[in-house]
């Protein structure tokens, strides 16, 4: 049998190994344009921003003129609100992850609550908003506070923070477990002072990377109607507030274009919490990772 | 693990260059002086080998000797680990296939290749088949249909499978799986079928199938196969190679090496003191 | 921690022995399963609010504006003092011109961008570009909206001067960059998982690195791409301040892509903004519109859940 002829194939080769070329210098570029966007994004928000990032931005109140504009309430608003998300949706997640992990039997119960889990992360935030609005702001009479906001941005972020929870106690070698029952310790004190030690560190990591999504977050804020000029800061989680995003959103909308210089400063503020935030994470990963 | 003589070694480097002498048969490949590494490691050291046209060779040695990457630079599929280094020469048909101008996809649509574990595609039992005619340009149905039967039927598959030739390949037993990848390998009408270690993930009687394949595919195809089981190779071989921490010790006729093996190292492995 | 001495001619055994007496250790036994339940029980819970808050806010819009002239209504005029028309279809066309292009971006580049560092890659440089494209979406979409308004728009404006300030492509494209990371990401776990022999096997016929993509590993990751981009999709449906920035609030249903248009989200930003007061039928709208973009977002879950169930290949 001859239905290959060598000499066809050898002329189609060249051709093909150009084409092969040619596409992986078109997925390389691929790549390299998501990489570039943030370059530029990044190169924009200093260049617009940076001259109105002072000392007196940060320490005022926003304001109708662009040059007494401070972004003060916001960034205090924004530390406030992650005061009520990080307690919360930290207990409720672990919490719920623990359960899942450790103690749900297999049932029609637990694959429903996974299910529910899944479908609920990909919800859009502005539908959380509404639930907030309906739940927290008026029926709990909660009005536009802290706690309000708080908690519905706990929920929203609950599902990212139980999926990470859950991958690091997985990430729990058995083998512990089994010693520590082996030295006849209950299934609460395994969990308390073996699982949880070994786990914490990854579910640290997924938890921060959660509540940054928190402090970014608009959509849920504008919905639940958060005022954008104020003029104080919270005094308790009942306050009214503001928090960045909303911030930089109202002064994004306006039409005076110095208002735009004072969004991009705002941007590069929320950008240097979520930095902050991240490097926090980074630290803890890296800290943790080496002790095993 | 093993501990070499080496008072031995000496004597075993002149016997690396006796390369056999064939008169009437052709040499598909002569190898000179292979030497190849990984990052700092050494994997093969000086190695001097003449593969006979329509000869099954075997390649034997304990597991790190070697073998493995031996086979697989014949192919040049050793260079999927980056780090790897290599000097000398290989020459396949007259060219020097480590040269860095000789296109591996050439090389490849010459010298097939079989793996320790059946690696079917995720496909049809046909477009498995009918993957390596396909991307050589063949696209007439009625041409691809005979390649499939001819190759299926070569690889001694064609009538457990003729019947469902559209279902996934994964529905298959390993024993199948593997003489579908053999038949993969064959519809591309390969001049050398590399074989490495073709039965370590099948059972007795799949073995034994693969074994008598390899017995009929040696009339149009010159064969090389890796394997760690001595005794498949003295059942299916016309040459083996005796491989040790990246040597050849020893390179002769299958029933000469083991019968009357020429090193005290050979001896110590085929009667199974080490290994 | 018990010592191992013996204190007082007593056996760790004893001392063990009488800690059991006190501790609360039964109590806390019994008790931390059903607190951690209760805990996962939270995400039902928040289901159920949130089904529960939108279907009752909802039913109340209807015993206002005709069911049937909401859904087959093309025109979106909740401003409109005497006359208000409330037909969603406009809210909608918004919502699928910007998702639409934000795909058109998305898809290719981030498909090209998982085979590049599936395939092509080498593992140093896959390890660091991954870090960097996991910032990218982590970026707020408060931020991405305002690069789309400030940045990309301006730059579409001189290529195509007809675009307006407010159109659908400049927070389409961007919308497309917010979740090409997403599907790049998604997408070459898929792929990476498909086993290298099954590489090996292709490249020992003669293929060239392309062909064994194109052929054989996406073939064989077809279920996770799918579904990558399907959930990225679902994303894109429901951002929201990339369009209240970008794409302004001029609700029409036609093909239009240069011209202001909204979105369902932007609509409910528009409305929360605002004064509509509690109580009022522009108040239930925004229940409405909520309820209709959660339908499209869970139907697209549900299908990228159906899609790498039913799909799933077994190497």
């Amino acid at each position: 049998m001859n239905y290959i002829n060598q000499k066809e194939v050898i002329k189609r080769m060249s051709g093909r190994i150009f084409l092969n070329g040619l596409f992986k210098v078109i997925f390389l570029l691929a790549t390299l344009f998501a990489l570039a966007t943030l370059g530029i994004l990044i190169y924009r928000m200093v260049t617009q921003g940076s001259e109105y990032l002072d000392a007196d931005f940060l320490g005022n109140f926003s304001s109708r003129f662009a040059e007494k504009a401070g972004i003060k309430a916001a960034l205090i608003g924004s530390i406030w609100l992650m005061a009520v998300v990080a307690p919360v949706s930290l207990l409720l997640g672990i919490g719920a992850a623990l359960y899942l992990e450790e103690y749900a039997s297999k049932n029609k119960m637990t694959d429903f609550i996974r299910m529910n889990i899944s479908n609920l992360a990909g919800v859009p935030s502005i539908v959380f908003g509404l639930l907030g609005l309906t739940i927290f702001v008026r029926s709990l009479a909660l009005g536009k506070s802290v706690l309000a906001a708080g908690l519905t941005m706990s929920l929203l972020i609950l599902p990212v923070i139980i999926v990470s929870s859950q991958e690091a106690i997985r990430a729990v070698p058995n083998e512990l477990r089994e010693a520590s029952y082996g030295m006849g310790a209950t299934k609460w004190q395994t969990i308390l002072k073996v699982v949880l030690p070994f786990a914490i560190p990854g579910i640290l990591t997924g938890c921060i990377l959660a509540l940054s999504r928190a402090v970014g977050e608009t959509a849920p804020l504008v919905v639940i109607g958060i005022p954008v000029i104020v003029h104080f800061l919270p005094e308790g989680i009942l306050s009214q507030f503001t928090a960045l995003p909303m911030q930089i959103f109202d002064w994004a909308k306006r039409p005076q274009p110095e208002f735009q210089h004072v969004a991009a400063a705002g941007i590069l503020v929320l950008l240097i919490f979520l930095i902050v935030l991240n490097s926090i994470a980074i630290f803890i990963r890296n800290k943790f990772q080496k002790r095993y | 693990m093993l501990k070499i003589q080496v008072k031995d070694a000496e004597q075993n480097s002149t016997d690396n260059l006796k390369v056999l002498q064939t008169d009437k048969k052709k040499t598909v490949y002569q190898t000179r002086n292979l030497n190849l590494w990984y990052g700092e490691q050494q994997a093969l050291k000086d190695i001097n080998l003449d593969i006979i046209e329509n000869d099954v060779t075997a390649i034997i040695g304990p597991s790190g000797c070697g073998k493995s990457t031996y086979i697989k630079t014949l192919n040049r599929m050793v260079e999927l680990v980056p780090i790897v280094r290599t000097t000398g020469e290989i020459i396949y048909r007259e060219r020097n296939i480590l040269d860095k101008n000789y296109q591996v996809e050439e090389l490849r649509t010459k010298v097939g290749m079989v793996f320790q574990k059946p690696n079917p595609f995720p496909k049809s039992i046909y477009d498995n088949i009918a993957y390596g005619p396909r991307i050589h340009g063949i696209k007439n149905k009625k041409i691809l249909d005979e390649i499939v039967e001819n190759s299926l039927r070569g690889a001694a598959i064609w009538d457990d499978v003729k019947d469902r030739l559209h279902q996934n390949a994964y529905g298959l037993s390993g024993g199948q799986q593997q003489r579908i990848c053999i038949a993969r390998c064959l519809a591309i009408e390969p001049d050398v079928i590399l074989m490495d270690e073709p039965t370590s993930a099948l059972d007795p009687i799949s073995t034994l199938k693969v074994e008598e394949l390899v017995q009929e595919l040696k009339q149009n195809y010159s064969i090389i196969i890796v394997t760690h089981n001595m005794q498949q190779a003295a059942r299916i071989s016309d040459k083996t190679a005796f491989f040790l921490n990246g040597e050849v010790i020893e390179f002769d006729d299958t029933n000469k090496l083991f019968s009357t093996p020429s090193d005290r190292r050979t001896e110590d492995y085929i009667s199974g003191r080490f290994g | 921690m018990v010592s191992f001495k013996q204190q007082d001619s007593q056996s760790v055994q004893q001392l063990i022995e009488q800690a059991k007496g006190k501790g609360s250790k039964k109590l806390m036994e019994k008790i931390m399963p059903k607190i951690l339940f209760l805990t996962a029980l939270v995400s039902v819970l928040t289901t159920i609010g949130i089904v529960f808050t939108l279907i009752f806010e909802t039913f109340e819009f209807f015993t206002r504006v005709n069911i049937i002239d909401y859904l087959i209504g093309r025109e979106w005029l909740p401003f409109a003092g005497d006359s208000p028309a409330y037909g969603v279809l406009p809210l909608i066309a918004g919502t699928l011109k910007v998702t639409l292009i934000a795909a058109v971006v998305a898809v290719p580049l981030g498909i090209a961008a998982a085979i590049y560092l599936s395939e092509y890659a080498s593992d140093k440089i896959r390890r660091t570009i991954k870090p960097i494209l996991e910032v990218l979406a982590g970026v707020p979409t408060i931020v991405y909206g305002f690069f789309a308004l400030t940045f990309v728009t301006p730059i579409i404006q001189t290529v195509i001067p007809s675009v307006k300030i407010f159109n659908a492509i400049s927070p389409g494209i961007v919308i497309g960059i917010m979740i090409l990371p997403m599907i790049a990401s998604l997408s070459e776990d898929a792929m990476s998982s498909v086993p290298n022999s099954i590489r090996e096997g292709a490249l020992a016929l003669g293929s060239t690195k392309l062909e064994v993509t194109l052929k054989v590993i996406l073939p064989a990751a077809i279920s996770g791409i799918l579904s990558s981009i399907v959930l990225a999709v679902s994303r894109a449906i429901g951002e929201t301040m990339i369009v209240s920035l970008a794409g302004g609030s001029t609700p029409k249903f036609d093909m239009n892509i240069t011209d202001s248009i909204q979105t369902m989200t932007a609509y409910i930003v528009q409305v929360s903004s605002g004064d509509a007061g509690y109580g009022t039928t522009i108040y239930y709208s925004i229940y409405a519109v909520g309820f209709t973009l959660f339908i499209f977002t869970l139907l697209m879950n549900l299908l990228a859940h159906f899609i790498s169930k039913r799909f799933k290949e077994e190497y």
